[in-house]
């Protein structure tokens, strides 16, 4: 290879060795007894996996992770569908307010979270929907981000394309459908990247609503292990947070093919 | 900057890219279809075009009801609630009324040094964080763009941080950071003088804006790798038929077609960064709440602290509003510089 | 491609559809449970610490058959999150009957009304003062108690027996006086040429449980105090022994180089991984050193003093909501003083390691004379808890004036004196109200 070339993969394998380092090092503490974790050697003296059977023997791990599964799944879902509308039509379609709804779908991001709790639980408390799966999900089924995100993209649509579908006779609905969403295929996987990403991490929301430990999240059933005045479960910790990486690294996997695949023209069949 | 060195080619390129989008194969076909059609069923067009209005507004209805109850009930609604706390009196433990206050939170606000130093900080955090983020995003995109082997390996690896617990990682970064930190023994076998790092009210705030940059470089490099793959590849050929170095083709054609998602990035980066910059400060700070001397606070933690452990819903509303003014401006002049200056 | 999309819809609002349906029912069988048949059902809330939390069943399945007609739930959340749970009940009129608080958050709690006073027929003063360690007064506000521990703990001084023979100490003489303190935590120090610590002699961590040494420990010992006997002015600036004992207490991570913060992560993690020799914790820590460092060698001893005993007591204490009344109240009643009866302090310590609050049954020989739990219980009688107006704050303000010294080179005495005055404050807004 010619040296153009391998400057690239240089530049790369360094990068990957500083991102890889503390992911590394988490996986290696996963696998160290407790007293061991305080060594400072990666590679373990003694590999087991005794805090992996801890972890899942001695909490209700498989129920917390079906819970974030079904609860990152029903929202990715919702949201890639809704904001990929809304998005479309903000970026597609000249009617009052348009500008208005999106800056204020837009400015929904700049209050943190934290500061959105109280009112939520006020609602939830009053609605009954305290302690259920719809109480967890309801505020992600939806994002600002991902409405500005399509809009982004969707901006980039030749407008005559859409034209032209129209004097076909289309709807509004095929075209949206048919024409529209293909063209941007690797901004809704990004979105559902982010979206099931920051809802399988979600953590404050999913803790304040439940009380149950059956419908505690996984950040929610992790965060039990780390019990603040007395010396957190560090073992634990590490085994939990690295359990918990896998589905989203599949997920990645999963759907990374379509992100890079780039526009085809070929919405209309 | 673009402009001013490179004309010529910008504008050979540009032209030559309309007209590759005109003359797209797909493109013309239908286009040709259209005009067709157009010319058989000439009578019935304004019956077509009327038609199609009403459709038009009955898709925006349809479509925009549940997210307008949507955003109206779960965000708006509350955050106006929010709002409206900042100019009361509220201890949250407290169950009885919630007088009006007036203006008396803000200026409290304004006059408690911790505040102000959280503000300063965040806008470090932000101006930091983001043009870090956006630098090697972009950079990790373009090297990945380039090389045909071990794409996917590499991407997954860049990816790995940001799935990461930000909870278990930062107390991996507090290991590496530490006077007997991994960091520090490097830093003493290249014969360098170790450093506090999060013991230092100097340091603590650069290392802690580090992490998040390394937490979320590989979500921009999904964004911008979604963004180069919309860039047709044909561009790049006229470019290269224009004899374009691989910076001009860099500068005029990658950066104003990724424009949208530089801008995107550069805003979500900013607001996602509220959220970010409560958890690793919490997290990774030498007191776990915003330390040494307060050097690493910044106002997410600031509002929570005012919010739930002093239970001064007041104040924490009130600073509610400030942060929120601050973001909204500062994306208002992301969104006016970046959208200008690519705007042709 | 639309019929997916549709499939896709129509996934969406099957699940709308069922999660609606499952919160229905969820609401109408909590509703269920409570009215229905004239049984009282109370809501208990604690953090979550394993072997509290199992404890605690035990001891609800005890109770609940003593007294037929009441059932007790137990709800925990994690201590990081824990006051942010409570506070977010409180506006939608829900939360438990019974509590479990930090005794320094006891104050805010009272002052914003959440709680209200112990019933005096069931928990009379005499016998409160005559029967449990004078330190639980911490909690008494405005002329009532408003709340009463099971159990209580204290500062001890941890040391490393193997590191202690490996530096030429005697291994059952532990230092017992401030200079011996000193001395040692010298002696067991080892420093690098380029003055990196690599085995710390004293463990030193002013966010931990550091303050409270300073404030309850050190500063008695100095024969100086903290707060007036009113609970309104702060005297800890008064005479020299405040100044005294803030110095005392910056020396190891100053002068003498013995310490520094954050080594190895904090103090807990530094002791049991062997890099530090010496630390200064509380009984509860002893369950996490069997559990996670069972191999660790290592013995307890009351704190050095200087002219005067003195060490910091805190706990953790039960107390009834305001809006508790008639039958749950009684009964609420009944189950705080059960949680406080003479038989459940002494599970609570073999479950815990917390001590009994109860002098009588703290000081009975059994426990007294114990390998681990001797030198925590001799040193009850002499406890301090400091009476936290705002715990988080005024430990702020702690670490804040120890890096001025340490970070900004600040001069102690101005360090100190600027601590004392902003915790002045910190009193003055507090009663400005009352």
């Amino acid at each position: 290879m010619k040296p153009g070339k391998l400057l690239p993969y240089i530049a790369l394998i360094i990068g990957a060795v500083v991102m890889l380092f503390p992911f590394i090092w988490m996986l290696s503490t996963s696998l160290k007894a407790p007293m061991d974790i305080f060594n400072l050697n990666i590679i373990p003296e003694s590999a087991t996996l005794a805090n992996y059977i801890e972890v899942l023997q001695e909490s209700m791990f498989i129920r917390w992770f079906l819970n974030s599964v079904i609860i990152a799944v029903i929202t990715t879902v919702s949201v890639i569908f809704f904001d990929t509308l809304v998005g479309y039509i903000i970026a597609k379609f000249t009617f009052f307010g348009r500008k208005f709804l999106f800056i204020v779908i837009l400015s929904t991001l700049m209050v943190p979270v934290e500061m959105l709790i109280i009112p939520w639980y006020m609602m939830s408390s009053e609605l009954g929907w305290t302690n259920t799966y719809w109480g967890i999900l309801f505020p992600g089924l939806m994002t600002g981000f991902g409405v500005f995100l399509m809009k982004q993209f969707m901006e980039q649509i030749p407008e005559d394309l859409l034209n032209a579908a129209r004097i076909d006779g289309m709807n509004e609905f095929s075209i949206f459908f048919k024409i529209a969403v293909p063209q941007v295929w690797p901004a809704i996987s990004a979105l559902g990247i982010f979206s099931f990403l920051s809802n399988w991490n979600a953590f404050l929301w999913p803790l304040i609503v439940t009380e149950s430990s059956s419908l505690r999240t996984l950040p929610v059933g992790l965060s039990y292990f780390s019990s603040g005045e007395a010396e957190s479960q560090w073992h634990l910790i590490m085994t939990g947070a690295t359990i918990s990486v896998i589905p989203l690294i599949l997920v990645f996997i999963l759907l990374q093919r379509h992100i890079i695949k780039g526009i085809v023209l070929t919405g209309m069949k | 900057m673009g402009e001013g060195y490179f004309p010529s080619p910008f504008f050979t390129i540009r032209g030559y890219i309309m007209e590759q989008l005109k003359s797209s194969q797909d493109y013309d076909r239908e286009y040709d279809k259209k005009k067709e059609k157009v010319k058989q069923k000439a009578p019935f067009f304004y019956k077509l075009r009327k038609t199609h209005k009403y459709q038009k507004y009955f898709f925006i209805f349809i479509s925009l009801l549940l997210p307008l109850i949507f955003y109206l009930g779960i965000r708006v609604m509350p955050t106006l609630f929010t709002f409206n706390m900042g100019f009361r009196e509220w201890n949250l433990l407290a169950t009885g009324e919630r007088p009006f206050v007036g203006l008396d939170n803000f200026v409290a606000l304004f006059q408690d040094e911790v505040f102000l130093k959280s503000l300063l900080n965040t806008f470090i955090y932000i101006v930091i964080g983001v043009a870090g983020q956006l630098l090697f995003g972009i950079t990790v995109a373009l090297l990945l763009h380039k090389i045909n082997r071990f794409k996917g390996l590499f991407r997954v690896i860049y990816f790995i941080p940001y799935v990461t617990s930000i909870v278990a990682i930062s107390w991996v970064f507090q290991w590496l950071f530490m006077g007997n930190g991994f960091i520090n023994d490097v830093l003493i076998n290249i014969g360098l003088p170790p450093q506090p790092f999060l013991g230092s009210p100097d340091q603590a705030l650069y290392v802690i804006a580090a992490a998040m940059i390394w937490q979320s470089i590989g979500f921009q490099m999904v964004l911008f790798l979604a963004g180069l793959g919309n860039i047709p590849q044909m561009l790049y050929e006229a470019a290269d038929i224009d004899g374009a170095s691989p910076w001009q083709k860099f500068w005029n054609v990658t950066v104003p077609l990724l424009n949208p998602t530089i801008v995107f990035s550069a805003i979500i980066g900013m607001i996602t960064f509220i959220q970010v910059s409560f958890t690793q400060v919490i997290n990774m700070s030498s007191d776990g709440s915003g330390g040494p001397l307060d050097s690493t606070i910044s106002v997410v933690v600031y509002i929570y602290q005012q919010a739930f452990q002093q239970y001064d819903m007041g104040m924490a509303s009130a600073a509610t509003v400030i942060l929120f003014l601050f973001i909204l401006g500062l994306t208002i002049f992301q969104m006016k510089v970046l959208t200008k200056k690519f705007d042709y | 491609m639309i019929k997916k999309w549709q499939l896709i819809l129509l996934g969406i609002m099957v699940l709308f559809i069922l999660s609606a349906c499952s919160d229905e029912d969820g609401g109408n069988e909590a509703e269920g449970s409570e009215g229905s048949d004239g049984d009282i059902t109370l809501e208990y809330w604690q953090y979550a610490f394993d072997s509290k939390v199992n404890l605690m069943d035990e001891l609800i399945k005890e109770f609940e058959e003593e007294n037929p007609g009441i059932t007790v739930e137990q709800t925990t959340f994690p201590y990081d999150q824990y006051n942010e749970q409570v506070a977010a009940q409180v506006p939608a009129g829900n939360g438990p009957d019974v509590i479990n608080l930090f005794y320094g958050w006891v104050p805010s709690y009272v002052d914003s009304g959440y709680l209200q006073p112990l019933p005096q027929d069931t928990f009379s003063h005499e016998e409160i003062e005559n029967e449990f360690f004078p330190l639980v007064e911490a909690t008494k506000l405005d002329g009532e108690y408003w709340t009463i521990p099971t159990a209580v703990r204290t500062l001890a001084l941890f040391y490393n027996k193997d590191l202690f023979e490996e530096a030429g100490l005697d291994p059952n003489a532990p230092p017992e006086t401030w200079d011996e303190l000193q001395d040692y935590a010298v002696k067991l120090t080892k420093a690098e040429d380029n003055g990196r610590i690599e085995q710390s002699g004293l463990a030193w961590e002013p966010s931990q449980q550091g303050h409270h040494w300073l404030r309850d420990g050190l500063t008695y010992q100095a024969g100086g105090k903290v707060l007036s006997d009113d609970r309104k002015e702060v005297v800890w600036g008064e005479g020299s022994a405040g100044l005294e004992a803030f110095k005392y207490w910056l020396s190891f991570p100053g002068e003498l180089g013995t310490s520094e913060q954050g080594f190895y992560t904090d103090d807990v993690t530094a002791f049991m991984s062997e890099k530090a020799a010496m630390n200064i914790d509380g009984s509860f820590r002893i369950g996490t050193l069997q559990s996670d460092a069972p191999d660790l060698n290592y013995a307890v001893a009351p704190l050095p003093a200087k002219d005067e005993k003195s060490t910091n007591a805190s706990f953790w204490t039960n107390g009834i909501t305001s809006d508790v009344e008639g039958e749950k109240l009684e009964a609420a009643s009944k189950f705080i003083k059960f949680l406080t009866s003479e038989g459940v302090m002494e599970k609570w310590l073999d479950a815990t390691g917390e001590l009994p609050a109860k002098e009588a049954v703290a000081m009975q020989d059994k426990y007294v004379n114990h390998e681990i739990y001797g030198p925590f219980i001799e040193s009850l009688p002499f406890a301090n808890a400091h009476f936290f107006i705002d715990e988080t704050k005024e430990r702020d303000i702690v670490i804040d004036a120890a890096n001025k010294v340490l970070l900004e080179e600040a001069d102690p005495e101005e360090a100190f004196n600027e601590m004392v005055d902003s915790t002045q404050e910190l009193y003055d807004e507090y009663w400005s109200d009352k």
